[in-house]
């Protein structure tokens, strides 16, 4: 199974997450959006970006409750609450915005 | 989710690549502490070369995963217990290990040092302590 990205198939698992998060490219992203139905809005991408920063530090994707934290500390309180995250991210923003964000799902994924 | 809270130490005693003994451990210090259980670690013996600086695992094909421990004070993981004599013994210092933190909410953020130099009675202690000791 794989993710038409600009012409290229980009290989996933069979459930639709890259294999190699060096492919991803914003354009992998929103096609990533679509396959979970997302209408990505700039809030969207913050969120992803920030997953992206996450990994590339720590090289894991972050637990939910850790980035409600992380996301409040680094983008201000009104948005690190759950509430807000799963309005963008109504499937599990842990689950959702990681497979967006070409990463694989986080451990301990509940 | 349960409330009971349990002490979990998980003591970490093998070189980090080698066998997936540090790796394995690590992956259930993450999902322990996703549960907010209160979750400690104990490095001793060749588990100390866990937490070193510096790590390149580019020539063994495996990825290297010590940046993860930097991670584990986003999940409250606050006590990382190392043995000194273990570091003795393999000719290390604490300027060796990486600079591990935890942010006190209480204190406006403060940062703290996780790392805490434990002897060999200590860490009769801190197993006596635990409700649950894993050993990896």
């Amino acid at each position: 199974m794989g993710l038409m990205v600009e012409g290229k198939e980009l290989d996933t698992d069979e459930e639709g997450y890259l294999l190699d998060l060096n492919d991803w490219t914003r354009a992998a992203g929103a096609e990533l959006a679509k396959t979970e139905s997302l209408e990505m809005t700039d809030s969207h991408w913050e969120v992803i970006d920030f997953l992206r920063e996450y990994y590339d530090e720590y090289q894991i994707a972050p637990a939910v409750r850790v980035l409600t934290k992380a996301i409040g500390k680094k983008l201000g309180k009104d948005k690190g609450n759950s509430k807000y995250l799963y309005e963008l991210f109504p499937y599990g923003p842990a689950k959702q915005a990681c497979k967006v964000a070409g990463l694989p799902k986080p451990t301990g994924c509940i | 989710m349960s409330s009971v809270i349990k002490q979990f130490l998980y003591v970490n005693r093998k070189a980090p690549y080698g066998t997936v003994y540090a790796l394995e451990s690590l992956e259930v210090v993450l999902i322990g502490a996703a549960f907010e259980q209160d979750v400690r670690l104990l490095f001793m013996d060749d588990g100390v070369f866990q937490i070193t600086k510096g790590q390149d695992t580019a020539d063994i094909g495996m990825k290297n995963f010590s940046p993860t421990y930097g991670a584990l004070g986003d999940y409250d993981v606050k006590y990382m217990y190392v043995c000194k004599q273990s570091l003795e013994e393999r000719g290390l210092t604490v300027d060796d290990l990486l600079d591990l933190k935890w942010e006190d909410e209480d204190e406006d953020w403060a940062e703290k040092d996780s790392i805490i130099l434990v002897d060999r009675e200590e860490m009769k202690s801190l197993m006596t302590d635990a409700d649950v000791v894993l050993s990896f």
